[in-house]
């Protein structure tokens, strides 16, 4: 098969033609690295490519094909991870200068389930400095490019792993979402993106932004693989207690194309966000499709979701300021060269090591915590969180699923909102209630607008993964969105 | 109500951030009107609400206290700027 042919499967048929032996780890490796070499210039999804690891990986399963051992389930799937996700003795730096050397001395939980799973590591992914963006503008590397058009960004935070995905760069990728990062760069990207509900992930190893919004979840080129990939990383981890105890379903069990008996909830607040005619249209269109297959829709409201980017602009800040307070030139990555006592050495380290969207968001934190104003800014915003969640609680005593745009516009042009950080914010207005609310949720593409791909999301209640891949993977049967490829 | 000059000051101090004098001025103008944007929250009676800190029912997780393997001395150091005799090594802390 010709490298590139192999390169735009599915994770599931790679792991299909590897169990099959109708090709070699080693081929899929050396065909992904060929392709990153040859690609990766225009798209740069790319902060670190680890080609050795990636040919020591094939290698070893290779072997282990060739003396009949037991394979693990997605033996040869090309795998992207997130810069922000710990690797032994590879590069890690969240895209910040601050942690421009930093080898991690272990693996990620997840890093490890990847692995054991008979994942190939393609290499380490960009993102906006410390998940902190929407656009990966922020990086302090570099821009990555949106595979559909290469003037506009990929999304953010987790841009460089979405567009790894879309330009078939890798078969699946890690991301993390605090307010929409994994979600938003799917929809502009043209993939699927899955947030879990937080606790169904370990965090053990991800470099922490807002503790208690943080989650890692798959980009995938399917439903099929998002379940797969899903299988693959989630479950109790006794190295983070706010990972849960509980039973994690058979995700493929999910894929079945029946939504028979469905209840979705359409909250109309959340098209008035500004969203685009086209983008309201394709999400309708969408909604409506459902009851052909057999479910049923209503319109509904939830008038918190006003609220949810206030909310967040005061807990993610708040939780920044206090996890990005362990940068400070003593055990890892930058120090300052100008350090004539510890006090400047902090100081001057970082001053130089942070980007100017991570030092707004520290000193935002700093202020809502300090003396005097927590209770007008952190607790308030708690509270008003419960309210969101109780919003939720109520809308899913009636609905199995919710349906909304992912987000109000496709893909912006790259510089075009950098001047703005608050037209840049309004792009997870969408995303950010399902963060605050904890609860799981997905984005499936569902169209295009203008040539640019337009993501639907999905939400469903606490630890219902099942049922909400349930309802994009019988949309996806039904439609060919996904099916579709940019140009590059 | 708008933050001063003195105040960005502090909080920087407080961030362990050293700004310069541009970084204030832009940060300050971006803090202001974030500040401002916040003010939409007094909208909600929030009086008899439990604030969320955590999603998800969790509390008091514990392990049996056992000893396990840990990284070694040598891999926590791997990553520091300046190390000496076995530890992190910092500009001088004590006056002599």
């Amino acid at each position: 098969m010709a490298e590139n042919e192999l390169c735009k499967l599915t994770a599931h048929e790679i792991a299909f033609l590897v169990r099959s032996k109708q090709v070699t780890c080693r081929e899929v490796a050396e065909a992904f690295l060929g392709r990153v070499s040859s690609l990766d210039e225009k798209v740069r999804a790319y902060v670190t490519i680890t080609e050795d690891l990636a040919l020591s990986q094939s290698d070893a399963l290779d072997k282990k094909i060739a003396s009949g051992d037991e394979l693990p389930p997605l033996a040869g799937v090309p795998w992207a991870i997130k810069d922000n996700m710990c690797t032994r003795g590879v590069l890690t730096t969240c895209s910040s200068k601050i942690l421009y050397n930093y080898k991690p001395v272990y693996d990620a939980t997840v890093v490890r389930k990847v692995v054991e799973s008979g994942g190939i590591i393609i290499g380490k992914t960009n993102l906006d400095e410390f998940a902190m963006g929407s656009s990966t503008e922020n990086s302090a590397f570099f821009t990555t490019r949106n595979p559909w058009d290469l003037d506009r960004v990929p999304g953010g935070s987790s841009g460089g792993s979405a567009a790894a995905v879309a330009a078939d760069l890798a078969a699946l990728a890690l991301g993390s979402d605090t307010g929409g990062s994994i979600r938003q760069p799917a929809a502009f990207c043209g993939v699927v993106g899955m947030k879990p509900t937080y606790g169904r992930v370990s965090r053990y190893g991800l470099i922490a932004f807002a503790s208690s919004l943080d989650q890692i979840g798959p980009f995938a080129k399917d439903v099929t693989d998002c379940a797969l990939a899903m299988s693959v990383i989630s479950g109790r981890d006794p190295m983070d207690s706010t990972s849960l105890d509980v039973p994690v379903p058979d995700y493929t069990k999910s894929l079945v194309p029946d939504v028979k008996g469905i209840k979705i909830g359409v909250p109309v607040e959340f098209f008035a966000q500004g969203v685009s005619p086209e983008i309201v249209e394709l999400v309708w269109r969408a909604v409506e499709a459902f009851s052909v297959l057999g479910a049923e829709y209503k319109e509904t409201s939830m008038p918190m979701v006003d609220y949810g980017l206030a909310t967040y602009y005061i807990i993610a800040p708040a939780e920044c300021s206090s996890n990005l307070a362990r940068y400070d030139g003593v055990r890892y990555g930058l120090r300052s060269s100008d350090s004539p006592d510890p006090l400047t050495m902090f100081r001057k380290t970082r001053e130089e090591g942070f980007g100017p969207e991570v030092k707004q968001r520290i000193m935002a934190g700093t202020y809502a915590l300090s003396a005097g104003y927590y209770d007008a800014y952190y607790l308030k915003a708690q509270k008003v969180r419960t309210l969101i969640r109780q919003d939720f609680d109520k809308l899913f005593e009636e609905f199995d699923v919710l349906i909304t745009p992912t987000t109000p516009t496709a893909a912006f042009k790259i510089g075009e909102r950098t001047g703005d950080p608050f037209a840049m914010k309004l792009n997870d207005v969408c995303t950010i209630p399902a963060s605050m609310a904890g609860i799981p949720a997905i984005s499936v593409p569902c169209g295009f607008a203008d040539g640019l791909p337009v993501g639907m999301q999905i939400m469903g209640k606490p630890l219902d993964e099942a049922t909400i891949m349930r309802v994009a993977f019988a949309f996806e049967q039904a439609t060919t969105f996904h099916k579709q490829k940019p140009k590059l | 109500m708008k933050l001063t000059k003195e105040e960005l000051s502090r909080i920087a101090f407080l961030a362990r951030l050293e700004l310069s004098e541009e970084e204030i001025v832009t940060l300050g103008g971006y803090l202001n009107r974030l500040l401002e944007s916040f003010e939409k929250l007094k909208e909600l009676d929030t009086e008899n609400i439990e604030p969320t800190s955590h999603t998800v029912p969790v509390c008091n997780v514990f392990r049996d206290d056992e000893v396990t393997p840990s990284l070694s001395r040598e891999d926590v150091l791997a990553n520091a700027p300046a190390q000496a005799e076995g530890t992190f090594e910092v500009p001088r802390i004590v006056e002599t």
